[in-house]
């Protein structure tokens, strides 16, 4: 313990330039996968995203093929079709919201490859509009259903419809938040690394496309059949 | 989606996403039309997961560049689809082991 002595004092020890390190492959493809290793990461992710929901729609599966009556009693009463207590005027408005901000999502990414980046500006702004309408109207139907003192807790088939609309949400909320710090802050990167920026918003637009992909789904199984 | 596509290129992929984007939007009324048919659950089903098949396959194929995307995406989809097939495999077995299969309307 004895034998520590503190360096001279003239050893310049923060003063030592740190060696950059630049993030690999952000841009070109990785030889061994062909991919840019960020699309490689998010496809990994949405893998792991379809594993949960694939599990909240087992678990659907499991308890409507257990239930005697579906949806069942709901309020005191028998409800034997989900378009009975659903409204499915303002779910087929959001999947058509939906659809429509996919198609401006990849119309945002095809803008930046045409190299028109106002167009780029005003794509991705209709896609988070768009994003809100949808949560807008997804708030309108919660709201009704609260009203009449609907909860999750009221049936099982209230319960996994707003745990898998609500958990498709969150979903939505997240996307957002991304694509809002793409349309703003985020967007300075065109300016010094165009095609980057270009490959951050393919990724963040495979993520949107798979939020809507969900719902194409979601939007039969709960409120149709 | 190549990484080397020319301007030409993203024009003639922009008028298929148009395209693609009238397809899901008529077929988002067909299948709202179709379960307003009232048929027996099973048919209904079928029909309601086919039309979303349709439907999400467009999604993936062409906004989501998989008709054109490389082969280790592919194996990524692929284990994520047989794990998928697994889990509901296990679920519908457990409880077709106690009651045996039926889906109530």
């Amino acid at each position: 313990m004895g034998d520590y002595s503190p360096p001279p004092s003239h050893t310049p020890i923060l003063s030592t330039p740190i060696p950059t390190m630049e993030i690999p492959f952000t841009v070109a493809a990785r030889p061994d996968t062909g991919v840019y290793n960020a699309k490689l990461g998010v496809w990994l992710f949405l893998a792991s995203e379809v594993m949960l929901f694939g599990g909240l729609f087992s678990a659907y599966v499991f308890l409507r093929i257990g239930a005697p009556e579906w949806p069942g009693m709901i309020d005191g009463e028998m409800v034997t079709r989900a378009h009975n207590i659903l409204n499915v005027p303002l779910a087929t408005l959001n999947t058509m919201v939906l659809i429509a901000s996919s198609v401006t999502m990849v119309m945002a990414w095809a803008s930046l490859k045409l190299n028109n980046f106002g167009k780029y500006k005003l794509y991705m702004g209709l896609t988070i509009l768009a994003a809100f309408g949808f949560l807008i109207i997804k708030a309108i139907e919660y709201g009704s259903k609260f009203s009449h003192h609907l909860y999750p807790s009221e049936s099982t088939f209230l319960a996994i419809y707003f745990t898998l609309t609500g958990l498709h949400a969150l979903h939505v909320i997240g996307g957002i938040v991304v694509n809002s710090y793409f349309w703003g802050p985020g967007s300075k990167m065109w300016k010094t690394n165009p095609a980057q920026f270009t490959n951050r918003i393919e990724i963040a637009g495979l993520y949107w496309h798979f939020v809507d992909l969900v719902w194409i789904f979601l939007f039969p199984t709960i409120y149709l059949l | 989606m190549s990484d080397t596509a020319t301007a030409e290129d993203i024009r003639k992929h922009v008028r298929v996403y148009m395209i693609v984007f009238g397809s899901l939007a008529v077929l988002t009324v067909v299948t709202v039309a179709v379960a307003y048919l009232d048929l027996p659950i099973w048919p209904a089903l079928i029909l309601a997961l086919l039309i979303a098949t349709v439907k999400g396959g467009l999604v993936a194929g062409y906004f989501m560049h998989l008709v054109s995307e490389k082969k280790v995406i592919y194996w990524i989809l692929g284990v994520t689809a047989a794990f998928l097939f697994f889990m509901f495999l296990l679920f519908i077995s457990a409880h077709s082991d106690q009651e045996g299969f039926a889906l109530v309307a």
